[in-house]
């Protein structure tokens, strides 16, 4: 025991050595690229490298660190130390999404897109009260091996891994599709080619070493994202307001926006959207609650987000990695910190992004715009009176063209793409171009340390629960590791063909992700740990009825809006700031073609117009997982008592003490 | 390890869960239920309930797991559960 104690901390101790140095060589290649920039090198050969030396070293560690034993390659042989599993579950939770994306549904939606932020954050708490330490106990190389445990065998396995691929597969598509984005756009290469490129990153990571590569590459990950994010914010909120912490600074931002706001209202620059009339183009006060979601719709984000991250396969299985339960623990507290740091940044990177816009764009001559805005525009990311802005003569002839326009850019002309605020900031801020090099590479480092986390899920409940557990129990170690990297090969080369043709309703999804997960795993596991009256046929009918309902939900309302207007009793979801029905139900019903005339909202481009509750399909988990509860409770009951040995296996996994429940062979 | 103490030990989990839970349910939407009121006060230049969604909460749950931590290993070390004991 202490001989082992002592290992581990000079394992530990090596790690920080190890990591330590990297983020040193980090740094100073960041400082060299800058160097290299002011000789005169150009810009594009600038973000070749940036790209392909943080690609190769993540690489590199997917090599050195490949194993040919199962217990690695599934749990990366269960010694990642806290700290570090917090890093790697960092970056394996934070996605291409929250890096590009987030901030700018900040600087849309206002106070109300900060739902996203308590949403992905305030889960933790659940995993870590409610599952992660218990699964840990239990030993499980994945979330169907408990449900399969716990729940009678191989039917339960068998639903676990539905849910888990109808929740993982849309979302890995969408983060090789934001590999492909980013790639693009700084490198200038085909989007094709560059979803490949980003392909062959993800698998150099993960095919040989499995959860043991992904997990030390993750860390590496994390330390280009976090640096990347937090350099240009940090940069920009020493030159505004001299304090280099811009989450203090950005009130100071929001009162000059409030006032902004307020001015360009009485300049007649802005119509103010009010409960009269919030048409597209009304200002939105920033600070102004429930205009963009009602109450019940913000409150049920946060609740299916977080409900959600405690269900979430691929997160759930980053802490059976740990050496022990109370570092499973320990390690929550650590994910979120480091998770913490970028979402605790996003809202500042929205409030000087917004404030950017509102005096030095809106309220400007059309001649004085500043010209950062023309290389998005020229990508069709900023749009001014209504023409992408590719340059002044286009922006001028445009508004010239609009009857009555005064010549100074009103709030109502800019459009502006949300993925736009995050990596146009170091321009905003007139920053070297090392620094755009920098933020590309911290979100290819988000996309690729997502797109690993979720393919390997995948893949491990095709390869450990579908095929050893269900097709072949008695498969070699040696076949066993080679049919997981084929699947794994096979999943990720489908998800680069699926992202490569631009499904934009697969991309939307994965804001579902969460409620399916949170219906379909959410009841099963709390229940099959904390309550030991749960029994199979309960948590099988509870798992099929929760986890029904809510694609139900999803699927009739968005696809099948006339079923279930005529059918289901579905009516019209009302304007949250007006009150007024989105949509005039009896044209539905005349209009068989009505879904294809509905313009996609930017927001949420899969949002429902009709449905119960006024409930947004994104929370129908809020309909799913009560009701996954209520079967599983009820049927419970009126089943008989799960064996005295299953109610001992549970009191098992309550004790830390002792050894893993499962014991698993090599 | 008896009956009796496991149960306790089980007992004591639960009640940490469950005052966790209120400290989560509380600061996760109650508190942001109040934000018409919340955002009369102004807190470092921010208005309050804005400042609670965007980081106060989000600093109450970085802090509440490590305390989480803490008390559930007391509570296992007490039962002689721990993993080292």
């Amino acid at each position: 025991m202490a001989t082992q104690t002592a290992t581990t901390s000079q394992f530990t101790r090596q790690l920080g050595r190890l990591y330590g140095t990297y983020t040193g060589g980090f740094l100073g290649f960041i400082i060299l690229l800058a160097i290299l920039e002011q000789v005169g090198v150009p810009n594009r050969i600038i973000g070749y490298l940036f790209v392909f030396f943080t690609l190769a070293i993540y690489a590199i560690i997917g090599v050195v660190t490949r194993t040919a034993q199962l217990s690695e390659y599934y749990v990366a042989g269960r010694r990642v130390p806290a700290f570090y599993n917090g890093m790697a579950t960092g970056a394996d939770w934070m996605s291409a999404a929250s890096f590009v994306g987030m901030a700018g549904s900040l600087f849309l939606q206002g106070y109300d897109g900060i739902a996203w932020v308590l949403g992905w954050t305030g889960g933790f708490v659940l995993v870590s009260i409610l599952v992660g330490p218990y699964l840990r106990k239990f030993g499980a190389y994945t979330v169907p091996d408990f449900m399969s445990h716990r729940f009678g065998g191989n039917f339960a396995r068998f639903l676990a891994v539905i849910v888990l691929v109808s929740c993982s597969f849309t979302y890995v598509t969408a983060q090789i599709y934001g590999t492909g984005l980013i790639a693009s756009r700084f490198l200038g290469m085909p989007f094709e080619i560059a979803v490949f490129a980003g392909l062959v990153g993800i698998l150099a990571c993960a095919m040989l070493g499995g959860m043991r590569a992904v997990t030390w590459t993750q860390i590496a990950q994390y330390i280009v994202l976090i640096v990347a994010y937090l350099t240009p914010i940090v940069i920009l909120s020493t030159k505004h307001y001299g304090i280099p912490i811009p989450e203090l600074t950005y009130g100071l931002a929001i009162q000059e926006i409030t006032a902004r706001e307020q001015e360009l209202v009485r300049q007649g620059l802005a119509v103010l959207c009010t409960p009269e009339n919030c048409a597209p183009g009304t200002l939105k006060p920033h600070i102004q609650p429930f205009t963009t979601w009602t109450p019940l719709n913000y409150f049920g984000i946060i609740f299916c987000m977080m409900v959600g991250t405690a269900s979430l396969p691929h997160i759930l299985m980053r802490y059976f990695t740990t050496p022990s339960v109370r570092e499973a623990r320990v390690s929550v507290g650590w994910s979120l910190f480091f998770i913490f740091l970028l979402y605790f940044s996003a809202p500042a990177y929205a409030a000087f992004s917004k404030l950017e816009v509102y005096t030095n764009i809106i309220g400007r001559d059309i001649s004085q715009l500043r010209p950062w805005l023309f290389t998005w525009g020229e990508l069709g990311l900023i749009q001014i009176c209504g023409k992408n802005a590719v340059n002044l003569d286009t922006v001028i002839a445009a508004c010239k063209a609009i009857a009555g326009h005064p010549g100074v850019v009103r709030f109502q002309d800019f459009v502006i793409n949300t993925d736009v605020i995050v990596l146009s900031t170091p321009e905003i801020a007139g920053l070297p171009y090392v620094i755009s090099g920098l933020v590309a590479a911290g979100g290819l480092a988000a996309a690729l340390s997502t797109a690993d986390g979720l393919l390997l899920a995948i893949a491990n409940a095709l390869s450990h629960d579908v095929y050893y557990k269900m097709l072949d129990p008695n498969a070699p170690t040696i076949r066993r590791l080679t049919v997981a990297r084929v699947l794994l090969f096979f999943v990720a080369v489908i998800a680069a063909y699926l992202a490569s043709t631009r499904p934009s309703d697969i991309l939307a999804m994965v804001g579902w992700a969460f409620s399916l997960a949170m219906a379909g795993n959410f009841p099963a596991l709390v229940l099959g740990i904390w309550w030991k009256r749960c029994t199979t046929l309960g948590a099988v009918f509870g798992i099929i009825a929760g986890f029904g309902l809510c694609l139900f939900y999803l699927v009739t309302s968005r696809y099948f809006p006339q079923a279930g207007v005529t059918y289901f009793g579905m009516t019209s979801l009302l304007n949250p700031e007006t009150g007024k029905p989105l949509v005039n139900v009896a044209q539905i019903m005349a209009d068989p073609k009505w879904l294809a005339d509905v313009p996609a909202s930017a927001v949420n481009p899969l949002n429902n117009r009709v449905g119960w509750f006024n409930l947004n399909n994104i929370n129908c988990g809020l309909l799913g997982m009560p009701l996954g509860f209520v079967v599983m409770i009820v049927v419970s009951l009126l089943d008989k008592e799960p064996s005295k040995e299953m109610q001992a296996f549970v009191d098992e996994i309550r004790k830390p003490r002792g050894k893993t429940v499962l014991q698993e062979k090599d | 390890m008896s009956k009796e103490s496991d149960q306790a030990h089980w007992g004591e989990t639960t009640r940490l869960m469950l005052i966790h839970l209120g400290i989560w349910i509380f600061f996760g939407y109650i508190i942001h239920m109040l934000v018409h009121t919340l955002n009369k006060v102004s807190f470092l230049g921010f208005p309050f309930g804005f400042y609670m969604a965007a980081q106060g909460s989000l600093i109450v749950f970085v802090v509440m797991l490590f305390v989480f931590a803490k008390q559930q290993d007391n509570i296992d070390r007490k039962f002689g559960v721990a993993e080292d004991d």
